[in-house]
């Protein structure tokens, strides 16, 4: 029988990074409210920028996350330095890629292995399955760990990142350290063959929603940084015109604001880029998705995890491949390329683990007076709702256990990064 | 004897804390045959409530979350704030020398009444913090070394003398040489010298020695080129509300005189 009256509210839910209720309240077989309330406090990383150095803006957004800070400083430079008039060396472009494909691998670990695998394996966490499948949990740990060691290796650390500055970097990492990475991002290619049969065995949900999916995209690889603004509804922007595209909307329940393109809501993060550029991904990756039955374009939100999966191998095969171009050519420390003017606006947009990431600042004389950032999570949440309200009708004849579960696992299929989203606006700037 | 048990909690913050403690557990996963965790909302559904010893990360920063903080109080037996955030009010106080409905209507124009807020105050405002681990993020040998202290009944000491010292014991070449400006003479040491090391300077953001002499520091600052703002805009990325005591302590002082 179909239930008629339905009442569910996750206060907190868990195993997602930050603060978020999801609340259905079914009447009479109806659906009367349907909601992801954000609860996150407030951040307000927009106004503390003013009034501060240009140089100070990547490391005081890279707090906007733990989980994404490379993704955060990387897009915060790129708005600097366009805005200053930066053209950075074609060594920093390549370490700045090869850093943000560390911190791809480690938020997509983090989620793929201990955020949604618990899920699909009955347990509330990781931790028991340190007991029951210690094999994976190791994997996961060294998986995690080659991840971090590489931002380590540029950067300092991935959790805040330090060596990363306006035009390059204060440090670089040594031929030998590089020889290393190299050594075990090879070694690690069987554990991402591990990883794609464990995923083979996990049933995901049958679902489908059709909705409007928005990565960067460029015509010569699987973009990350840069590039241009790209629908499967049709359509390019460049960066600078991100507005049109994200048009932000505030509502009650959330801290976070809503946005929406060609539909009422558009998806990005993983699955997005997947439709959006999957002829671009490694061989390697493309016969990952093969196994995993992934195939653009689809429209079945669970399979966010999975896209993370196919990514996971893309960003090993590209990130050896980098080392590669890199030890072929040797580092060489250099000063950070200058800025040719200290007026001007720019926008910095990075594919970061969970999507399309924008930071727009406007700089007078050194100093940041106007700052704007729209970040994937808050990009998300309409279409999550949008998502919620299509499958919860369809699932109204299973206990309220199963309800509940199914819409905890929608919600954390798209890996939501609550903490980054909670303060957005978009701002006139004077 | 039954493990202590222990729980996460996070109010204002990016979570970086937590997620290093996560990572610390990749090279010592036997902490976890030590420890029974109870509440970590990042990483497990389980939300016990029993627990003895609580890991605050984050700033208070609105009002509804004081109650929330005092019941965490009135269960664990120890609190540690985790971080800068939680034991300093770190990068969140930022927005405590703006003026805070320009700051609001700033990001939330005419919403801003929706969403409460207050300036931003470290965990120790709020309720009495046993011990803190400082750090933008922690520092994850720091935190498994204070874990192991708390386990053996003793609080972690947070070295007490500049990061000047650790960082010339690292055999770097002084910020200041290299032309740019550094906090290091008035920030904990405890961190390895981490940002030195890597090319930049420090950010003070493990909070300033017990007798920080940050007049001093601040014509350091200024003789390097820095003007007034500048200076203070290099001393409050982490250190405002920290600051922001100071100036208040030293104007009450005039007050008196």
């Amino acid at each position: 029988m179909t239930m008629q009256k339905l009442k569910v509210d996750v206060h907190h839910v868990t195993r997602v990074e930050g603060h978020g209720n999801i609340v259905v309240d079914v009447e009479n077989g109806e659906l009367k409210q349907c909601e992801l309330q954000i609860v996150e406090t407030p951040r307000f990383f927009e106004a503390m920028l003013r009034g501060r150095h240009y140089m100070d803006s990547s490391h005081i957004t890279s707090r906007i996350c733990g989980i994404c800070a490379v993704g955060h400083a990387t897009t915060s430079l790129r708005a600097t330095e366009k805005a200053l008039g930066v053209t950075p060396s074609e060594q920093t472009v390549l370490l700045r890629k090869l850093n943000f494909h560390g911190e791809i691998l480690d938020s997509h670990i983090l989620h793929v292995y201990m955020l949604v695998a618990p899920d699909f394996l009955g347990v509330g966490s990781v931790i028991p399955l340190a007991q029951s499948a210690p094999d994976v949990v190791l994997r996961a740990l060294r998986m995690k760990k080659l991840s971090g060691d590489i931002c380590a290796t540029l950067s300092g650390r991935h959790t805040h990142p330090i060596a990363m500055t306006v035009g390059g970097f204060t440090h670089y990492p040594t031929n030998d350290q590089l020889y290393q990475l190299r050594e075990r991002l090879d070694a690690v290619r069987a554990d991402v063959e591990a990883t794609v049969a464990l995923i083979q065995t996990l049933r995901v949900p049958d679902f489908e929603r059709d909705t409007e999916y928005i990565a960067l995209h460029k015509e010569d690889e699987y973009c990350f940084i840069d590039g241009e603004i790209a629908s499967t509804d049709g359509g390019t922007w460049p960066v600078e015109r991100y507005r049109e595209v994200t048009n932000e909307t505030m509502v009650p329940h959330s801290s976070a604001k809503h946005t929406a393109n060609q539909r009422q809501s558009y998806m990005v993060g993983a699955l997005a880029r997947f439709n959006v550029n999957h002829d671009k991904l490694h061989p390697k990756a493309q016969a990952a998705a093969t196994a995993l039955g992934l195939k653009a374009k689809c429209t079945n939100s669970y399979m966010n995890s999975v896209a993370q999966v196919v990514e996971i191998a893309h960003c090993i095969e590209e990130s050896i491949e980098i080392l590669d171009t890199l030890l072929e050519r040797g580092v060489e420390p250099e000063e950070p390329a200058p800025a040719t003017r200290l007026s001007g606006e720019g926008v910095g947009s990075c594919e970061v683990p969970r999507g399309i990431l924008f930071h727009n600042y406007v700089i007078e004389e050194g100093v940041v007076v106007g700052a704007n950032c729209v970040i994937p999570t808050g990009q998300n949440l309409a279409n999550i709702e949008a998502d919620m309200r299509s499958l919860v009708p369809s699932i109204l004849d299973q206990p309220q256990e199963d309800i509940t579960k199914a819409l905890e696992m929608l919600v954390r299929a798209y890996d939501p990064c609550i903490s980054c989203s909670a303060h957005m606006l978009d701002v006139e700037f004077v | 004897m039954s493990k202590p048990k222990v729980a996460f909690f996070e109010f204002t913050s990016c979570e970086g804390c937590q997620l290093t403690v996560v990572d610390s557990l990749q090279t010592n996963v036997e902490l976890l045959d030590a420890i029974e965790i109870v509440q970590f909302r990042e990483a497990m559904s389980e939300k016990g409530q029993d627990y003895q010893i609580a890991f605050i990360e984050g700033s208070c920063t609105r009002p509804s979350d004081e109650a929330v903080i005092k019941r965490i109080r009135e269960q664990a037996d120890i609190v540690v704030a985790l971080g800068s955030c939680a034991d300093l009010g770190g990068i969140n106080a930022i927005r405590n020398y703006q003026d805070l409905d320009d700051v609001r209507h700033y990001v939330y124009g005419d919403k801003a009444d929706w969403y409460e807020t207050y300036p931003a105050r470290p965990i120790s405002a709020v309720v009495p913090v046993d011990a803190a681990i400082p750090g933008c993020p922690i520092d994850r040998n720091e935190f498994i070394a204070a874990v192991k202290e708390v386990l053996q009944g003793r609080m972690p000491q947070i070295p007490d003398y500049p990061l000047c010292i650790e960082c010339k014991l690292k055999g770097n070449v002084c910020v200041y040489l290299r032309g740019k400006t550094c906090l290091g003479p008035i920030t904990r040491a405890g961190c390895d010298a981490i940002c030195p090391t890597y090319g930049d300077s420090c950010e003070g953001c493990r909070g300033m020695v017990s007798s920080p002499n940050f007049e001093y520091m601040r014509i350091v600052l200024e003789e390097h080129g820095l003007d007034f703002e500048e200076a203070r805009a290099k001393m409050t990325m982490f250190l405002n509300y920290q600051m922001m005591e100071l100036e208040q302590e030293a104007a009450n002082d005039n007050a008196k005189a």
